[in-house]
């Protein structure tokens, strides 16, 4: 029992915890709607391109994580834009206008990085900064999610219909696409965040394998919302219990223990199957 | 029905213009934005409790048709009048039955989720279907025989009872005007008995509706009149 409370004691470990659930929480919950809407592209895309607003945030002793936010803002209504109706209609494919505003960004951030910043600076966020998280990015990543859930428990009969009817959705003048752009900002709330923990290269897993896990054990949205916060959650605690005992990295652990958490669900799956 | 102060996209039920025709349209041209119309110079009108069948090989713009009286798609030309009414101003009373490669089949939503999304626009933003939302949905998936899968994931339907569902919800919709785009395509004979039925009981009831099809012949609905429409032209139905 030891083993389980005494990390807990200590304050770093109780901000770590918060900072993951917040994060892991907001990502497991957004991610069913990315994984069944087919946009899985999109957190990997959005993790990377925080890199331009960290650089320049870094520069002029800005807020890394607004500096990131702001990036991700501007990804996410450039993607919008470009995955339009009228843009698919001239040929621009969704996974196009993602891969194009991706590779952009995150070049327009290497450009940066060599001009004004340092690799080395910035190294912690490649992997992420759990474990000294401070007071007012905990405080960011708290508020995150809350708009996130509050945003989804509003507006969750208009999110799931436009995302699997669109066209009905607009016929009773939901307006799909500002939706999906709406998606698209609340994601990159929940990747800022995801960044904190387990870093730029890692933080799609975040919204991807939880929401994975979680379709794999029911194919109702509801409890697929529930359960996929819960691994997230899971993988959070049981990750920092382990990087903790083990001197492992935090962010790279959780991960890992969602990794593990999927294929004990897959496994499941298959026994339940067989 | 009652109005909501939070209807989708500030649409409110507006009264119909008495003495209209359910749908009236006059020279409507219209396509995609930014490319060449799909039509051309269509004028036909459907009386209110009538059903005209929409005939036409694919390509012809059948559902470029539908979608524009629809208000999914804009005009470039002309004038369309739902039961007197600017497209737009009446979205409660017209519904839309798509064909069925338009749906994102593999969401996690049930048979009875998927029909309730029909009273959607009753609801508006922020509010929950009420007890009187889930009763209709109710009495219409037991007329289209869908009680029996009402919790199952809509990805575990067959191409008939996924062409019902889509009946299903455009009938919780309890629209005036429906617009059904090749409803009965593919679908097994146990759900074209199903799918007529309704559609007989709509009409029936009041209901108006445009059924669109690749040939009037290879099904048993009776129609009032034959719409043909052929590089985006409609010939037939009263002017």
């Amino acid at each position: 029992m030891n083993w389980l409370l005494e990390p807990w004691t200590h304050g770093f470990m109780r901000d770590a915890l918060a900072a993951g659930l917040a994060a892991g929480v907001a990502c497991g919950v957004l991610g069913v709607f990315v994984v069944f809407r087919r946009m899985a592209f999109v957190g990997e895309a959005m993790s990377h391109t925080t890199l331009p607003g960290l650089v320049i945030a870094q520069a002029k002793g800005l807020s890394l994580m607004a500096g990131a936010l702001a990036s991700n803002v501007v990804t996410a209504l450039g993607i919008a834009v470009l995955s339009s109706r009228t843009s698919r209609r001239r040929g621009i494919r969704d996974d196009a206008a993602i891969g194009v505003v991706f590779t952009g960004m995150f070049a327009l951030g290497v450009v940066l990085t060599a001009r004004i910043g340092s690799w080395r600076d910035l190294s912690h966020l490649l992997l992420g900064n759990l474990l000294s998280v401070a007071q007012g990015d905990l405080l960011f990543m708290l508020c995150a999610a809350v708009l996130v859930l509050a945003v989804i428990l509003a507006l969750f009969k208009e999110l799931e219909l436009a995302s699997y009817d669109s066209t009905y959705a607009d016929l009773i003048g939901i307006r799909s696409q500002r939706l999906h752009a709406l998606l698209l900002v609340l994601i990159a709330f929940a990747v800022v965040s995801g960044v904190q923990v387990v870093g730029v290269v890692l933080t799609s897993a975040l919204l991807v394998t939880p929401a994975a896990t979680a379709a794999l054990l029911t194919r109702r949205m509801v409890p697929m919302l529930w359960l996929s916060a819960t691994t997230a959650a899971a993988a959070v605690v049981g990750g920092l219990l382990l990087s903790y005992h083990a001197s492992l990295p935090s962010g790279a652990t959780i991960v890992l223990m969602a990794a593990l958490l999927f294929m004990t669900a897959w496994i499941w799956r298959r026994t339940q199957r067989g | 029905m009652k109005d909501t102060a939070l209807s989708y996209g500030g649409r409110h039920l507006h009264a119909p213009d008495p003495g209209a025709p359910a749908l009236a349209l006059d020279g409507v041209a219209a396509g995609h934005s930014g490319a060449a119309p799909i039509l051309h110079d269509v004028s036909f009108a459907l009386p209110i409790g009538k059903r005209f069948a929409l005939v036409g090989p694919n390509g012809s713009g059948k559902s470029t048709l539908l979608k524009t009286v629809a208000g999914l798609l804009p005009m470039c030309g002309g004038n369309i009048r739902v039961f007197g009414l600017r497209v737009g101003a009446c979205h409660h009373r017209t519904s839309y039955v798509p064909q069925r490669q338009s749906i994102n089949w593999d969401f996690p939503v049930d048979v009875r989720r998927f029909t309730l999304a029909g009273r959607f626009v009753h609801t508006g933003w922020l509010r929950r279907p009420s007890a009187e939302c889930h009763a209709v949905v109710d009495g219409v998936l037991a007329s289209l025989g869908l009680t029996e899968i009402a919790r199952r994931p809509i990805g575990e339907l067959s191409g008939g009872q996924q062409q019902r569902l889509l009946l299903a919800r455009a009938a919780a919709q309890e629209s005036d005007l429906l617009l059904l785009d090749e409803p009965l395509n593919a679908v097994d004979a146990a759900s074209r008995v199903l799918v007529g039925a309704l559609l007989d009981r709509l009409q029936r009831a009041g209901k108006s509706m445009i059924v669109s099809t690749h040939d009037v012949g290879t099904h048993d609905l009776p129609f009032d009149d034959v719409l043909s429409i052929e590089d985006g032209t409609v010939r037939g139905g009263a002017r």
